[in-house]
Formats: structure tokens, sequence, C-alpha cells
């Protein structure tokens, strides 16, 4: 072991081919248990668990989004899931729409709620939900505008900390309750459901559902590319120095308020991206994904698995919601005293998360001779010129 | 007004550099700053020669911190004109414009940017384009490196430059910042107590630095320390209840008697 990670190959590694490999062969491995195995093999991967990992790649892409803004730049988003719930939202009206006359009322035009509510035609922001392409665009446009306007008003009057965080579960909470209202037009507190088919696939089918695991995996290695490319530029340097000394970099010459409303924006995108890929594999969107708890709970995933570090938030997404998986399914209503207890202990012992463990342990097994560089994360400077 | 891709009225500086005809380079007239009733500034008037390395002294709470803040747009003057050179109102700009214009500032307590290395302090601080665009496609120029390079060497922390500046002492700090505002290659500095916290050796360091700036740079440093005041400065302003009570040479201003009854509390005769 101490061989092969102290191997040239291994040291030229960078955390992104790491986590890209990873994600590669897992996806690989799972898809071809899924395919090739059959039921009963000892090696088979069912459709479900093939759906279920799916949903955790989506909790890791919305780690990372949050990684990015709280990690990198310190803005501590506690209304993330609002950006989530509306690409969800934007991915279920078009499945809605796929539905046609399928649904229980049998009107081609207009989803079942809507018949239920005596509407005779669609609201002016359904047109066009049909199409997959303006579906695409709403993915990135809704919590891209949402994350502008928040961000500019927020970060232009100097907004920050504790105050920005209650800010951010205000956000989350009226979207929770304006969605639940009928007259929103997205289906009230039953949400959006009973979908049949995406891109004209059958979602029921297993092979739908193994392409949407595979596409979420694609889509979370593109969002860890863009998230390592922006925090290994001078971008992520800014970010960072707003993060610790916001006044200076104003005093040196940047505008930090830019800088921050920009990576809120790119983070809320990646947010409503999870959440347009998490829709069809769960089969339903309601107003409870804009619940502050939500929000909440990807922070503490990211606090798990160690903030800062990018790989770190996907390893606490993904082990947190496995836990949640299994324990719900022992003792629910211990749960959350289960994730509490789990955040307070991680608090106290590993102050850097997962992350900052796994690095202590490398730090063991190969015992830093360069010491002049810090394996800790969060006074990691490296230089320059390597990059 | 020309706007730039950043919507800041700055196009315009980058080219006009503050106009020292005159051969002064920073005009605060008439300004007065109070906050809820308590009046920081009086108004106060100062003029700071192109190339001059002067001296703030002060009470606390004779409003030097507050100047500071104001001529780097921290505050905004309730009265008054400041301007940078002749013709640029720095009344009109936010503290990032007013920095790009070519005044650094460097605070009280060392403000340094912890979790970067030295390298990268110094490297965000040099004067260029400090846009969004820019940061995400940058790449250093041999030039840029020299620049660094030599700001390093200045400040003697070339063996730590790909330390965390966390992990600097206090002095190093104090100087990490100082070399920043060199970074950024501005015209004028305000340096508010540089020596606070440093050794004797740290401070006679600190003091040849600073001497060895003016001439290139306009320096305006606040210090409390009377000793580090006399090495270096040649012209002392003494402010006291936000306006100016004296100026003139160290000596000149030791034999001042409205400073004498200020300072020692002496009956004027």
């Amino acid at each position: 072991m101490k061989h092969l990670l102290n191997s040239p190959m291994v040291k030229k590694m960078s955390s992104l081919h790491f986590v890209i490999a990873i994600l590669f062969i897992s996806t690989f491995y799972v898809t071809l248990c899924n395919l090739v195995f059959p039921e009963g093999s000892l090696l088979h991967v069912s459709d479900y668990t093939v759906s279920l990992l799916g949903k955790y790649l989506c909790y890791a892409l919305l780690a990372l989004a949050v990684d990015l803004v709280w990690g990198y730049c310190g803005i501590l988003s506690l209304g993330h899931g609002a950006f989530f719930a509306l690409g969800g939202y934007a991915m279920g009206m078009y499945l809605m729409r796929q539905i046609g006359d399928r649904g229980v009322y049998g009107n081609p035009e207009l989803p079942d709620f809507m018949v239920f509510l005596n509407w005779t035609e669609l609201p002016w922001y359904w047109a066009g939900s049909d199409n997959a392409f303006v579906m695409i665009l709403l993915v990135f446009a809704g919590p891209g505008l949402l994350a502008y306007i928040f961000g500019s008003l927020a970060f232009r009057s100097r907004v920050s900390g504790v105050y920005l965080s209650i800010m951010t579960q205000a956000m989350t909470y009226a979207l929770l309750l304006s969605f639940f209202r009928n007259e929103m037009g997205f289906g009230g507190n039953n949400g959006l459901t009973d979908f049949k088919e995406i891109f004209g696939f059958s979602l029921q089918s297993p092979n739908t559902k193994l392409a949407l695991f595979i596409a979420t995996a694609v889509a979370l290695a593109i969002g860890y590319a863009i998230s390592h490319f922006i925090v290994n530029s001078k971008m992520g340097r800014v970010v960072t120095a707003i993060r610790d000394a916001e006044d200076r970099v104003r005093f040196v010459g940047y505008k930090p308020q830019h800088y921050k409303v920009w990576i809120f924006v790119v983070s809320a995108m990646l947010a409503g991206v999870a959440g347009a890929l998490y829709v069809p594999q769960v089969g339903i969107i309601n107003p409870g994904e804009f619940s502050p708890l939500n929000s909440i709970e990807i922070v503490i995933w990211v606090a798990i698995g160690g903030r800062g570090t990018l790989y770190g938030a996907l390893v606490g997404a993904v082990v947190v919601s496995y836990a949640k998986t299994r324990f719900t399914a022992i003792m629910p209503e211990a749960w959350l005293f289960g994730l509490g207890g789990l955040f307070v202990l991680v608090t106290l012992l590993l102050p850097k998360g997962l992350a900052g463990l796994v690095s202590n342990l490398m730090d063991k097994v190969d015992p830093p001779s360069k010491a002049k560089q810090s394996e800790d994360p969060a006074l990691q400077a490296t230089t320059a010129e390597n990059k | 007004m020309i706007v730039d891709k950043h919507g800041s009225p700055l196009s315009t500086l980058k080219s006009d550099s503050p106009d020292t005809k005159h051969g002064m380079i920073l005009y605060v007239e008439d300004v007065s700053v109070s906050f809820d009733g308590f009046k920081a500034l009086n108004d106060l008037n100062l003029y700071i020669g192109d190339g001059e390395l002067r001296c703030l002294i002060g009470a606390n709470g004779a409003g030097k911190t507050t100047l500071m803040d104001v001529i780097t747009g921290k505050t905004r003057p309730d009265t008054g004109k400041v301007s940078f050179g002749q013709q640029i109102d720095l009344l009109q700009l936010d503290e990032s414009e007013i920095a790009r214009a070519g005044i650094g500032r460097k605070f009280q307590k060392p403000t340094v940017f912890e979790a970067l290395s030295v390298f990268e302090n110094l490297e965000l601080s040099l004067a260029g384009d400090k846009g969004i665009w820019n940061a995400l496609f940058h790449k250093l120029s041999g030039e840029q490196k020299d620049k660094i390079d030599e700001v390093l060497t200045t400040i003697g922390l070339t063996a730590e430059q790909h330390y965390p500046a966390g992990r600097l002492s206090h002095g190093q700090k104090q100087w990490l910042e100082i070399g920043m505002l060199l970074a950024a290659e501005p015209r004028m500095l305000l340096v508010d107590e540089p020596v606070a916290g440093m050794t004797a050796q740290e401070t006679e360091r600190t003091a040849e630095l600073l001497t060895s700036l003016a001439g290139k740079h306009s320096v305006v440093v606040v210090e409390h320390d009377m000793a580090f005041v006399r090495s270096i400065a040649r012209k002392v302003t003494v402010l006291h209840q936000g306006s100016v009570l004296a100026e003139g040479s160290m000596d000149e201003i030791q034999e001042n008697k409205d400073v004498r009854e200020v300072y020692l509390g002496e009956e004027q005769a």
C-alpha cells in the first residue's frame, strides 16, 4: 500500500483524476452487474439499487454545489435546497407534459391537477414546457436567476455571516409556502408526479433507470471538473481570500460582491441540475423539497465529508444518505437523533470531516517528507507555479 | 463618463494617473464626519505632496483611522472634498476603485489571506485587471513573476514564499501586507501602525523599508511609536479632535505650544 501510494503515477494524479476514475469505475461496475448478472446472482445489482445510487449521486452534486460557496467562499447557504427544488420543478413540468392524454382526466393539454382545479388553459409560465430544450434552459435559468437576484441584493448590501444564512432559510421557506398554494400552478402540496416517460423513453423501464443513473454520474463528473477548474484558478484564490478577509480583497482592488454573486449563481445552477436529475429517478417533486430542513441537511453532509475539499462533499453526501437509507429502515424515528449526534461527533472529533481523517491517515502511511507542504486542506498552500 | 466592462468608471483612470502638476497628490479639504453627533473629523484640511513621507500622530479618537477610512472610501464624509491629484474625485469611487486608482492601504491589524501562500497573496495583489473573466483564465506572465520575486526580496520573505500566510509571525504578516501594497504599484500608500507588535530589530527594518519607498511613492504613516516616527519622518501632522493641530518637522512639533498642551497638559503661559 505504501509502495502504491508512493508510486509516481499516484503522486501525479490530482483529486480530479482520482474522483473521475472512481466515478467511472463504479458506474461501469454497477452497469455491468445490473445488465449481465441475472437476478438472484450474488453479483446482481437490482434496478432499485441503481435508482437509489442515482439518487445519492444527485445528492453528491448538490453537496458539491454547497461546498463551492461555503467551503471556498464562506457563504453558508442554508437555502440550497431551493435551487435543487427549482431545477426539479423545471424537469417536473416537462415530465408532466409528456404524460399527454394518459392522465386520469385524459386531457391532452392540461396536467391532471389543472383539470381538477377547473382551469381551462395552461398558465403563461407553462408555455413551451413540453419542449426538452426549454426544460434544459429552465433547469439552469430558474435557479440561476433566483441566485442572481438574491445574491445581488444580499451581497451588494454586504449582508454576510449568520444574517445571510437566515435570509437563505427565509428564502427557501417562502418558496415552500408559495409552492404549497394551488394557485401557483405547480400542483400544490401534491406537487408533480405520475410521470410516464422522458425524451420518449418509459420511466418504468430498467434501461431508462440505468441511463438516468449513468447520466447523473456524467453530470457529477462534469460538475466536479468545473468546480475543480474554478477553485484552482485565480478565481478560486480570490474567493478563498474573500472568505478569509473580505475587506482586504476590496482594498486590493477587487469587487467581492461580483465574485460572490458569480460563484453563488454557478453553485445554484449545479444544484438545479442535481434537482432535475433527481426528479425522474424518484418520480415526484413536491414542495417538501423546499423544506428548510433539507437545506440544513446538505450543509451537514458537507461538514461531515469535510468542507473546502470538493471530494469531501461527495463522500459526505453519499455516506450520510446511505446511513439514512439503512437507519430509517430499522428505526425511522431515531434517524434525526442519529444525524444530529453524528454532526456533533464530527464537529468535535473531526473538525475537517472525513476528508481530514483520510489525509491524516495518508500522512501516517506516507509521512510528509516535504513537511513544508501542508496536507491540511484549510491551510493548503500549493504554489502558483506548479498549477 | 466612460464605464468599463465591470461597470466601473475606471477605464478613464487607468490611463490618467493622478494629476500632480502642483506637486500635491492628495487633497483633503474641509472634511467633516460625524457618528451619532460625535465629530470624528471636523473641517479637516490635509495636503500630501507627491513622493512625500508623512507621519500622522494624535491621541486615540483624534480621527486618524477615520481619515484613512475617508480617503480609501470606507467612510463617506458629511461635507468636504477629497481628491487624488487634482482631477480624481475620490468621493465618487468605492473602495475597490480607489485601490485600482493607485491608493494602497495597510490595516492596523495585519490582514493577509491566511489560507493562501505568501506567493499567492502577492499574486492577487498585483496591479491589473481585477474582473471575473480575467480571474478565471488568468496565467501569470514572466513579467508578473519577476515583480513578485522583486517584492519578495524587498520584504525578505523569499524563503517563505510557499508557506501559508497564516503561519507567518506577526512581524512577517505586517511585511507581507506591505508587500501586497507594493505589488499593486500604488502611487500612494496609507500605512496604519506598521510597527505595532514588532521587535526592535523588525521596527528598524520597517523604518528602512518605508523610508526607501518615499520618493517613488507617497507614503502616509499613522503611528503611536514616537521613536519610530522620529526615525522616519520628515514632516509630521498632529491631529486633535478631528482637525489638524500642528504640522512641521518633529522638532518643530515638539516645541509647539498647542501640541505640548494637548499631550502634556501644560498650561499655556
